[in-house]
């Protein structure tokens, strides 16, 4: 108790840092709108932040990129600079660590010892399961092991990225190293997957913000998803949908319609399989998204989305509206493209690469009846 | 004979995992090193049988560090394989976002990675701000956030951060350690560039964004890029997009030139004897890229394609990544076995399966004389070679390019330093600030040849003639190769019936981070360890400096087989 008396609230950081209490409450507004918080949720944010002690953290390191860790300093509100030094304490973390070797596991097992059940483990990347994990191993010791004994005492898992929360590119057929992601390896525990190649930066800090401020995890979707961040599908955000509604597509690259910002449903876009915000918020302080800058989206934050490839293959051969459809007709195909949707997020994949076995390109084949 | 052997695992503030022992004699001095890496992914074997148009994604997911080196290195590979020549702009928007990558991903790494290597963060507690504001301008005129003011703030938000009991990043660190030899201003100066450094590095990387949709892991497109250009269109690179671009590079012109190489230089200045420690191999290679002339003309390349062997600086020997006989991977001490007991093979013609015969985990120590990583030794006609900025530079002013000469010249004139101590672990980390110079006015030119393309009217981005399959022949092999911040990088690929069936690639931090070869050749982090002194082999800071000098990144890096025994390809190990 005395410990966390000693440490410092965010808000008693961010006023030593200067701040005055009218930027801080600006600040805090700015949390809850980012968290899609009504105005009157401003009060909390605010009380959260004056109150709470700085939260130890564990960040590991598993089969990864760092692309997670990337995105995470790319996050503009808040900076990654506030959550650091201000929001939680990052305890442990090999990417931006000062101390190294047995120095940094010392601090590892320091913080599981002496805050258990109150630090939020975050993993980034997952474990290899084959030939007794050798396939990762820190300090000697195999990350698996390591992961699970950080888990133990952890009062949350955050699995940050498609490697943590599905398995991402090392999981992809054939799996050399039988690599698995958290949630299948931690039981009794709460993990909140937060995928994508990598996430955005926002939503990372809005995860761990969100915990911090009204002191629960966020509410999950069926696959541990916080539903505030992936509950939408993009093709229902894109803001390239009406082309979709009026039969103008992307054929080629650098054509008519790829100047023109037409839909890149035929170009190979998952936005009609892909629950993600990238539509709403964008990317890097909202500059632009995979979509705004002609590329289709390769539905990064969705399971096994390495094996539903060819990625500029189309999603399906279903029917695409025209603008000769009638509004009833369009009507259908959404429903229908919907379905296909939810199937590829069941993991459909097996499905339809046995009916696009042989056929790259195929599917072009068959386009001109959509027109 | 007293032996004491230092292990650092793992070593932190680089990209992926990576194990270092050490061997010291009875007085402290490096007399053997072991360099492992200790991940392994299996990218390449993952490839096989897929579209060799998406290979770009996959490959891309070796790093999030280097972000888009792989995907070019990628597209590069199959558009050779398929003979297609992108357009000029798409080569132009590869080259801005190339450079782009080149100015963040040094800074990050100077700041945010190595830094912490000279910079003692406790001691700029004691720091003066008056003073520190002194130096600031001194050392750089011109940045504007150099007040006594500024600095008052810095200092109390560290105090109060320390204060605070929990050190988070910070804790459990060297500080103290003898080997700190800057004032508390100058840490105190360091300690504020840090945190401008991380603030400015999400906004430069805004160009990435722009034209590839995101960052990390931004978009490409085999035959040019995907983002479309229309002056006339609110939905593709218009008069908006390329003034956010210019902006931003005018900005990473100043961070450049008033942060990065004044505090470059400064650091530099005090640790003179780190010139003399860390040389290493002395043997040096670059590929070359920035192409002026297409990706098949090296000789218009902005960076220089060469070798220089044994320090020779009145020598530069060519190099082609594209010849299958100049480079082959040794696997003597890695984790993998050949078929017939072979010892080297090419990319081209590699097959490799993945052995480990290293302890069980948990462990204490690897066997120096055994197999000990999952990296392999790639070696240029049998010679160990170090890649990355040192030899680029190095490179660059033996070729007698000017503007490599101007650059360096002129920082060996601040430093009073003679062109020997480039062979050096400072000298690795000088040249990387110095070629951040080259690139990030280059980054403008790059800009202004696209607006020159625009004004004429030209704005193709994607040549798709033989985007379809169906235009392919029945096989083909393909060669892809790019200078990626860390060095050296090339991707090979072989396609058959549409589909790829071996990809190979070999990774800067294999070459730099590779284990012995079967000649007990060392690789680079372990050649440049040796000789060295270490001052409390508790606090291993020398050993940190070194390695950090080369800028790790373990995310890239071996070899495997698939299990059916037959195939081939390479893999990260990270």
């Amino acid at each position: 108790m005395e410990k966390a008396l000693a440490r410092l609230t965010t808000y008693e950081l961010l006023q030593a840092h200067g701040v005055d209490r009218r930027s801080f409450l600006k600040f805090c507004s700015m949390m809850a709108a980012a968290m899609g918080l009504e105005a009157t949720a401003v009060g909390k944010v605010v009380e959260a932040l004056e109150k709470k002690p700085r939260i130890p953290v564990i960040w590991l390191h598993g089969l990864e990129c760092t692309c997670c860790s990337e995105s995470f300093i790319r996050s503009s509100h808040p900076i990654a600079q506030d959550v650091v030094l201000n929001m939680i304490s990052l305890d442990y973390d090999d990417t931006l660590q000062a101390a190294a070797g047995f120095q940094v596991e010392e601090i590892r097992k320091r913080i599981m010892k002496e805050y258990p059940g109150e630090y939020i483990l975050a993993v980034e990347g997952n474990a290899p399961t084959k030939d007794g994990g050798v396939y990762c191993t820190v300090g000697g010791q195999t990350f698996l092991d390591i992961l699970r004994e950080t888990a133990e005492h952890a009062k949350v898992v955050v699995a940050w990225g498609s490697c943590a929360s599905n398995g991402c590119v090392q999981a992809a057929h054939p799996n050399p190293t039988g690599a698995m992601p958290v949630h299948k390896l931690i039981h009794g525990k709460p993990v909140i997957n937060v995928p994508g190649c990598p996430p955005i930066g926002e939503v990372m800090t809005g995860v761990i913000t969100y915990i911090l401020t009204f002191g629960r995890l966020p509410e999950l979707d069926r696959i541990g998803r916080p539903k505030m961040f992936y509950g939408q599908r993009l093709h229902d955000k894109c803001y390239r949908r009406s082309f979709f509604d009026a039969g103008q597509f992307v054929e080629a690259w650098d054509d008519e319609g790829a100047r023109k910002g037409w839909c890149l449903y035929k170009m190979g876009c998952r936005g009609p399989s892909t629950y993600n915000s990238c539509a709403t918020f964008k990317w890097n302080n909202g500059v632009s998204w995979p979509i705004g800058s002609g590329h289709g989206c390769i539905g990064c934050s969705e399971a096994n989305f390495w094996d539903n490839g060819p990625f500029y293959q189309r999603l399906s051969a279903v029917p695409l509206p025209g603008v000769e459809s009638t509004p009833d007709q369009i009507g259908k195909v959404a429903a229908i493209a919907a379905g296909v949707g939810v199937a590829a997020h069941f993991g459909s994949f097996l499905v339809r690469r046995a009916l696009d076995k042989n056929k790259a390109g195929g599917e072009r084949q068959s386009s001109g009846e959509h027109e | 004979m007293s032996t004491q052997r230092v292990v650092v695992d793992p070593i932190t503030r680089i990209e992926g995992h990576l194990r270092i022992e050490a061997m010291l004699d009875e007085r402290g001095v490096i007399k053997d090193a072991m360099s492992t890496g200790t991940m392994w992914r299996g990218i390449e074997i993952i490839l096989q049988g897929r579209d060799p148009r998406d290979a770009w994604a996959f490959t891309e997911r070796i790093c999030g560090v280097c972000t888009t080196v792989h995907a070019l290195a990628s597209v590069r590979a199959v558009e050779n394989a398929l003979g297609i020549k992108v357009p000029d702009n798409a080569e132009i928007i590869r080259n801005i976002m190339f450079l782009t990558q080149y100015v963040q991903d040094h800074v990050i790494h100077f700041y945010h990675l190595h830094a912490l290597d000279w910079v003692d963060v406790v001691s700029a507690l004691k720091a003066d701000p008056a003073a520190t504001a002194a130096l600031a301008q001194k050392v750089s005129p011109s940045w504007p956030l150099s007040s006594t003011g500024y600095f008052s703030d810095v200092a109390s938000t560290l105090k109060k951060f320390v204060e605070s009991g929990q050190l988070g990043l910070f804790q459990n660190a060297y500080w103290g350690h003898p080997a700190y030899k800057l004032p508390p201003e100058a840490n105190l100066m360091a300690v504020a560039h840090y945190l401008e450094a991380l603030r400015w590095q999400k906004e430069i990387i805004k160009i990435h964004t722009i034209f590839g949709g995101k960052n990390p892991h931004p978009n490409y497109v085999v035959g040019g890029m995907p983002c479309a250009i229309d002056l006339n269109s609110d939905n593709a690179i218009n008069i908006e997009r390329l003034n956010l671009i210019r902006d931003l590079i005018n900005n990473a012109i100043t961070i450049i030139e008033q942060l990065y190489l004044p505090d470059l230089l400064t650091i530099a200045s005090f640790y003179l004897d780190w010139a003399g420690i860390g040389a290493g191999l002395g043997n040096y290679m670059s590929y070359g890229d920035v192409p002026q002339n297409g990706i098949g003309d090296p000789s218009k390349f902005r960076f220089p394609r060469g070798i220089i062997l044994n320090k020779n600086l009145a020598e530069v020997l060519p190099v082609d990544p594209t010849d299958g006989q100049q480079i082959a991977e040794e696997i003597a001490h890695s984790w993998y076995d050949y078929p017939d007991g072979k010892a080297a093979l090419h990319p081209f013609d590699g097959v490799t399966q993945p052995h480990y015969t290293g302890p069980k985990p948990p462990y204490e120590n690897l066997d120096e004389n055994g197999k000990y990583s999952w990296v392999k030794a790639p070696r240029w006609k049998g010679n160990a070679m170090e890649v990355g900025p040192l030899a680029r530079v190095l490179i660059g002013y033996a070729s007698g390019r000017p503007d490599f000469k101007e650059v360096v010249t002129e920082a060996l004139g601040r430093l009073n330093a003679p062109p020997a101590a480039l062979f050096s672990t400072l000298g690795r980390t000088a040249a990387r600030g110095l070629e951040s110079r080259l690139a990030v006015y280059w980054l403008k030119e790059e800009y202004e040849h696209l607006v020159a393309n625009l004004r004429a009217g030209i704005n193709v981005t994607a040549d798709t003639s033989k985007w379809d399959p169906e235009t392919w022949p029945a096989e083909a092999k393909g060669c892809g190769f790019t200078e990626a911040p860390r060095g050296s990088l090339g991707h090979w690929v072989h396609i058959k019936n549409g589909k790829i069936a071996d990809y190979q690639v070999v990774v800067p931090s294999t070459w730099n981070a590779s284990p012995k070869d079967g000649k007990g050749q060392h690789g680079a982090y372990e050649a440049a360890l040796l000789g060295t002194p270490m001052a409390d082999p508790k606090q291993p800071v020398e050993i940190l400096r070194t390695i950090h000098s080369f800028d790790p990144c373990l995310a890239c890096a071996t070899h495997v087989l698939g299990p059916d025994g037959r195939t081939l390809a390479t893999v990260k190990v990270r």
